[in-house]
């Protein structure tokens, strides 16, 4: 592990070509990420914060220009070298959580380790998996299709399969788009939880409450940096889901 | 290559989807099923076919009276009886490597005993006949050189004949009628069943044609020779020397037509095995028709199946799935049914012919390499059938497929 930042972008563009059209999604980004950080982009429909994810999440690749993942340059890598990128340093939450369908919360949470080099037994990921759904709350639902759960138990099955592979990264793009507020505050404490033990965290979303939750937010806007700041008043999530137990507690008159 | 984790990804997601797997397998084990059947019933055929042709004697060669093309009219088989006695006598005397001859007359008559009486065929042969043939007695003694030569009347009889005459009695030492001429039964042949041409080779009498044809049928030519040769590899040479024998003896210019036909035995058994084979052939092919359909099927779930596991395939790369794990589990799939289909196909079909045997009296004869065949035939087919869906998964667009409604 080196001591620089994990992610560094140096004039990124990405153009996207259709047709006779050429679209510059990305035009001229850089940005530096340190290591326990949690920022939120931001920005509306065509901003570009989406194409920007992708190539964040080694998705995409830029057009021109570097991004430097945990001090190694990624933008020349081929589809499996990014595959193995994506495995061993990036965990994914999406907004419509994109878990297997009939299949259990375990096998969904063990996914990352089948297309890891590690080789382990059936047992080792069983234990592996069962742990980490532990530490998102889940314990005793390990067996459970997804449509047996709720939605935010869906979302920390997400969050339980991104963690798995220990990642130095977790990419989550508008985690809480097909949430309730409530569940919502509930996925940013996990969110919290994670990021004081060190993950670093990227969230894009469009909803200012939700940005709160970060350390730094990036407004983007026609495909560059509008605006980034450090957040002055920052929400807390676990004190106001206590909060709202205690409120849920009182008598009403 | 991660080949075992991935295998374990393919048979969860056909478990997943058990019906559809199952549908889509029963399309194979439907295919492969038909192909081991029908191949089993056109093997059937064709081993009995060749049992049949073997039980008219090794190395033999049949020498018939007329031509199929004399002069302009063709008067058919043993028609024009230009076979006379001293032809086969002048055979028995001249061409080397000959082991036996006998000289055949056929008629049919009705024959009697007691108040019994039944219509049946008449052969007249030489003592020679039994061992051209193979055909050995059940019970008593042939008619001998002896018998021959004298023209004795004494004759033996089929097991059909046996039966509808005298029942379960004894026919041996008994006198059976024959155009009201009494012949003594010396012995009882043992049962040859059908011939290829569904005749009861057992409705029969034989004696010897010399007694048949002084006292039965009359006339003074042959029907056909049978001749038997003791070295097979003589067999080709002794037929042209008949020929030019009897050319001679029938005073032949060069450039007329025989009037005579020489077969032997190994041009019939040709025949009919041939025809077999091409049943055969036929009948696979039919029976492969419905393997490449059910193969068909494959390509057509597995290209629904890689459409709707879009964004399965999207999350699977997004976590880290080389193209290469996504093309592996899409084609495991597909040969997982298919080969899956192909074995419990290869129980079915051997199924059916085991019970098309015991119940419709078809034979049928199942070898390792149709098994093997049919088995690897439908591994193929799934790989092959397979591959493009699989391709077609693998090279999604992560992106896009995690964006995929």
């Amino acid at each position: 592990m080196n001591n620089g930042p994990i992610v560094r972008l140096v004039d990124v563009h990405k153009t996207y070509r259709t047709g006779e059209m050429e679209v510059a999604a990305v035009r001229g980004i850089s940005l530096e990420i340190k290591r326990g950080e949690f920022v939120a982009l931001m920005g509306a429909s065509g901003s570009g914060k989406s194409t920007l994810m992708n190539i964040l999440g080694c998705l995409d690749r830029p057009t021109t220009g570097h991004y430097i993942l945990d001090g190694a340059d990624v933008s020349g890598l081929d589809r499996d070298e990014l595959a193995d990128i994506r495995n061993r340093k990036i965990g994914f939450v999406f907004q419509n959580f994109n878990l297997l369908p009939r299949t259990s919360a375990r096998e969904n949470v063990e996914l990352p380790l089948v297309y890891s080099a590690q080789h382990l037994t059936n047992a080792d990921l069983r234990e592996r998996a069962d742990r980490v759904l532990v530490s998102v709350g889940l314990a005793g639902r390990e067996d459970h299709h997804p449509s047996q759960l709720s939605g935010g138990q869906q979302q920390r099955v997400a969050i339980a399969r991104a963690l798995i592979n220990q990642p130095e990264v977790l990419l989550a793009d508008e985690p809480t788009g097909n949430l309730d507020s409530r569940t919502s505050v509930e996925v940013m404490a996990i969110f919290q939880q994670l990021n004081e033990r060190g993950i670093t965290v990227i969230m894009v979303t469009h909803e200012q409450d939700i940005a709160a939750y970060a350390k730094r937010n990036v407004m983007m806007r026609d495909g560059v940096i509008l605006n980034d700041h450090l957040v002055s008043q920052r929400s807390d999530a676990a004190s106001q889901l206590r909060q709202e137990h205690a409120s849920a507690l009182q008598p009403t008159k | 290559m991660r080949i075992a984790p991935t295998f374990n990804v393919a048979l969860r997601a056909l478990r997943r989807n058990k019906l559809r797997s199952v549908l889509t397998a029963l399309g194979i084990i439907i295919g492969v099923g038909a192909v081991i059947a029908m191949v089993g019933i056109g093997n059937g055929a064709k081993a009995q076919v060749e049992a049949q042709i073997a039980s008219l004697g090794q190395n033999v060669i049949l020498i018939f009276s007329g031509s199929t093309t004399s002069s302009g009219i063709r008067t058919g088989w043993g028609g024009a009886g230009t076979l006379k006695i001293e032809d086969a006598e002048a055979i028995r005397r001249e061409v080397p490597g000959v082991i036996g001859v006998s000289e055949e007359v056929v008629s049919t008559t009705q024959v009697a005993a007691g108040n019994q009486n039944w219509f049946t065929r008449i052969y007249g042969e030489s003592a020679d006949y039994f061992d051209i043939r193979q055909w050995p007695l059940a019970d008593g003694a042939p008619f001998t050189s002896q018998d021959v030569r004298s023209a004795n009347k004494v004759c033996v009889i089929g097991r059909t004949t046996a039966t509808q005459i005298y029942g379960n009695e004894n026919p041996i030492g008994q006198i059976l009628r024959i155009k009201e001429v009494p012949f003594t039964i010396t012995g009882v042949l043992t049962p040859k069943g059908l011939s290829t041409q569904g005749v009861d080779q057992d409705d029969i009498v034989i004696m010897p044609y010399t007694s048949a044809m002084k006292r039965v049928i009359g006339g003074s030519t042959l029907r056909n020779i049978n001749v038997q040769i003791g070295d097979p590899q003589q067999l080709e040479a002794a037929q042209q020397q008949i020929i030019s024998l009897l050319r001679q003896r029938h005073n032949i210019r060069p450039g007329r037509d025989d009037d005579f036909t020489v077969r032997n035995q190994q041009e019939i058994a040709q025949a009919a095995t041939a025809t077999s084979r091409v049943m055969t052939l036929l009948l696979g092919a039919i029976a492969g028709v419905s393997l490449v359909v059910g193969g068909i099927g494959i390509m057509n779930i597995m290209l629904v199946s890689v459409t709707e596991r879009t964004r399965e395939i999207g999350v699977r790369m997004a976590v880290g799935a080389h193209g290469s794990d996504i093309l592996t589990q899409f084609l495991i799939e597909a040969v997982t049914l298919s080969s899956v289909g192909g074995l419990i196909g290869i129980v079915c079909g051997i199924g059916a012919s085991k019970i098309l045997s015991a119940y419709a009296n078809w034979p049928t004869l199942i070898s390792i390499s149709s098994i093997a065949i049919a088995f690897l035939f439908s591994a193929a087919v799934g790989i092959f059938f397979g591959f493009y869906p699989a391709r077609k998964a693998a090279a999604l667009d992560p992106i896009e497929a995690l964006r995929y409604e």
